[in-house]
């Protein structure tokens, strides 16, 4: 059985992988000709200001309804709808927000990051660094902050991700403790110094936010106030997490093709909605400035040389869930999915 | 001194874009904007040495393939996180329809 591995920033790992070469490596990409990627990697408003408008129309409505039926218990469907717009898609915005293509005009990605971080209770300056990172240095032990089933993955404490048991309350706390002006010496493994000014700021708003937020609570005798604002992000998670783990759970680390440590999963139009296309992740971390409306060409485009797309949210669980109980005692098992022959420049299969 | 430097047809570049050329080793970016005018850059980016070329062209902005960071390629100016570090320029120009670019 082999050690159990060091997955902070600052560890063992992590300058293991410097000095195997693994961080800031360079990473296998299926070659698409520049003209068509050029073409996939148009940015356009359209696409991202109608789902916006749709995203946070449908978020007033809920709470709208949730608010006109609160207390009854017939404001929960609304609540739970409202939730996840809330808790869970707000991640993705975060994430293509963040990365700026997902409209073209750039104040629209700044202003769609800022809400949605705040949301998802993410400082926009570090989590803007550590997705960097990630991009970077995918699933590198020690180098990537963004690693969700380390092994051997604690189980019990994934599934309390659904409901944001320990996200929420970390959220909060890092929050604080930004708003104190420190930072932790992984954050600032990832996160350069003349940022820590930005990080400290908005903590500071945030955490000014929230304490209106608890007043209102205590002022009105209410949970309804934490219940729009807050909450959220544990009762409206679970989406989020769904979706979040078939990225690279039970994939292998340590390589660099992101073909072996991402997965790209057809899911159903609503859960790519709340997910903003993100289920084709092996696609968006070859081609990062492919925008989210564009994945599913890019998907096209490419698949002759990536693995079998998995054809369903539940057929990726039945593939990794497995892999990952075996990893609690044999942290060395994970999947290796098959690659195409690599096809000659006549379009001919090679050897 | 100036050492002009053929780096290919103009006509090769297509309008809002840009092409890698290696010299002597070292990577250099040429780009063509939307209204004709030829630029060169350093053809890596300042953050982690990736190949501008494969990036997106918007206006007079380069966008680099790998972390979505900005610069200006006109005047090399790094527009925003993770660029921390300007990207060097180099004088060009187009005589007989070739990309003429002064290396210094
Ligand atoms: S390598 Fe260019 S932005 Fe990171």
């Amino acid at each position: 059985m082999s050690q159990p591995r060091d997955y902070s920033m600052t560890g063992d790992d992590g300058r293991a992988a410097v000095a195997r070469g693994l961080a800031d490596a360079q990473w296998y990409q299926t070659p698409v000709a520049r003209k068509r990627l050029k073409e996939l990697m148009q940015r356009s408003d359209g696409p991202a200001i109608r789902d916006t408008v749709l995203w946070l129309g449908l978020m007033v409505a809920f709470a709208t309804a949730a608010i006109a039926l609160w207390p009854s218990w017939w404001c929960v469907p609304f609540f739970a709808a409202y939730g996840v717009l809330y808790g869970s898609a707000s991640d993705s915005r975060w994430h293509e927000a963040g990365h700026g293509t997902a409209f073209k005009t750039r104040w629209m990605n700044t202003a769609v990051y800022q809400i949605a971080c705040f949301m998802i209770v993410r400082n926009p300056t570090t989590w803007r660094w550590s997705h960097t990172r990630h991009h970077s240095d995918t699933i590198i032990v020690g180098r990537d902050p963004e690693i969700v089933g380390m092994r051997p993955p604690k189980l019990g404490s994934i599934a309390l991700y659904f409901f944001g048991v320990f996200d929420l309350p970390r959220g909060l706390r890092t929050m604080v403790r930004h708003a104190l002006g420190r930072i932790s010496a992984d954050e600032a493994s990832y996160t350069p110094e003349s940022e820590h000014r930005k990080v400290f700021r908005d903590a500071r708003i945030w955490t000014v936010l929230y304490i209106a937020i608890v007043a209102a609570c205590v002022v009105r005798d209410s949970w309804l106030p934490a219940l729009l604002v807050g909450l959220p992000r544990m009762y409206g998670a679970w989406h989020h997490v769904l979706t979040g783990l078939t990225q690279h759970c039970g994939l292998d680390e340590d390589v660099t093709d992101h073909r072996l440590n991402s997965r790209t999963v057809y899911m159903n139009p609503v859960s790519r909605f709340i997910y903003w296309n993100m289920n084709y992740h092996l696609e968006h971390h070859m081609y990062p400035l492919v925008p989210f409306h564009h994945l599913r060409e890019l998907h096209d485009e490419i698949k002759h040389d990536l693995p079998p797309a998995i054809p369903s949210i539940a057929a990726a669980y039945r593939q990794f869930v497995p892999v990952m109980f075996a990893q609690r005692t044999d942290p060395s098992v994970c999947i290796h999915p098959q690659l195409p022959a690599p096809r000659l420049a006549d379009g001919t299969l090679g050897a | 001194m100036s050492t002009w430097t053929d780096m290919g047809a103009a006509g090769d570049i297509e309008q809002e874009d840009v092409v890698g050329v290696e010299i002597g080793g070292r990577a250099y970016a040429i780009y063509r904007s939307l209204d004709d005018v030829y630029y060169a850059t350093d053809g890596l980016c300042t953050h982690q040495q990736v190949r501008l070329c494969e990036g997106l062209v918007m206006g007079h902005i380069i966008e680099c393939p790998k972390h979505n960071g900005r610069f200006d390629y006109t005047t090399g100016e790094g527009r925003g996180v993770p660029i921390r570090e300007n990207l060097r320029t180099y004088p060009a120009k187009v005589v007989d329809g070739r990309v003429l670019v002064d290396l210094g």
